[in-house]
């Protein structure tokens, strides 16, 4: 098992700064050979549409360079807010805190490892 | 009679400005008792209208008012860009419509997240777009 990134946002995200986010992760991804990839975003206070496609994005570069996103810490207001927004992150794996995120990652991973050695598809 | 109780505008010239709305908006939902679902939902808000006339109007300004209308107080803000403005305002509205790299989910979004909801716009004479959330 690869190691596992562990991405805590801790200041006010502008724009470009996201944009920064997404560029250094995915260099990231490949220079630790990351299977995991744990996004904690307890910090933040919303998440607007930006912030929320920019994390669908993460999610899916990370999968094509093989390896596993999962959003945990999301405040209860802003998951409140973001289905009002209309945004339900598609394709953006969550989970209560790191912990659980962590093992959920394992767990996929172990499953896959499974999938692989059995030779099957 | 609804009472203007303070207001404040600020410039949106880049996406540090649109932080700065972010942040200023908290203030003042703050400041008027929202409770913290409210104060994410108008700050949420205030995030995407922000980003509209940064990014499609070509940078603009908000003014923020915290109201008083008898019992019930509310925060208003109102966005003014002197952009292109917007040919077909019931599209924009549309969820998925985008002009540009976003979910074109801002204006609806901005809609389904206030009590009130105006915009005003024509081509070539930009866009004003009013939210307002009461408490």
């Amino acid at each position: 098992m690869g190691e596992f990134l562990l991405v805590t946002i801790q200041v006010e995200m502008h724009d470009r700064l996201v944009m920064t986010l997404q560029d250094e992760l995915t260099q990231s991804i490949v220079k630790h050979r990351a299977r995991g990839v744990l996004i904690d975003i307890s910090a933040l206070e919303i998440v607007d549409s930006f912030i929320g496609r920019a994390l669908g994005d993460i999610a899916s570069m990370a999968r094509i360079l093989d390896a596993e996103t999962v959003v945990v810490g999301m405040r209860p207001a802003v998951a409140i807010t973001l289905v009002e927004l209309g945004l339900s992150l598609p394709g953006v794996r969550t989970a209560l805190n790191a912990e659980r995120g962590m093992a959920l990652i394992r767990q996929s991973l172990s499953a896959s490892g499974r999938q692989d050695g059995g030779g099957s598809s | 009679m609804v009472a203007v109780l303070r207001e404040e505008t600020l410039g949106i010239q880049s996406d540090a400005d649109v932080v700065r709305v972010r942040q200023v908006t908290r203030e003042f939902a703050v400041a008027l008792g929202f409770r913290l679902v409210d104060q994410t939902k108008i700050v949420t808000a205030a995030s995407e209208l922000a980003r509209n006339t940064f990014v499609h109007g070509g940078g603009g300004a908000v003014l923020l008012e915290a109201l008083e209308d008898g019992a019930r107080s509310g925060l208003r803000l109102t966005f003014t860009d002197k952009g292109p403005g917007i040919a077909d305002v019931a599209r924009a509205l549309a969820d998925g419509y985008t002009t540009g790299s976003g979910l074109g989910l801002g204006l609806g979004g901005a809609k389904r997240l206030s009590n009130e909801f105006e915009i005003s716009s024509a081509p070539g004479q930009g866009t004003r777009v009013l939210i307002a959330r009461w408490l």
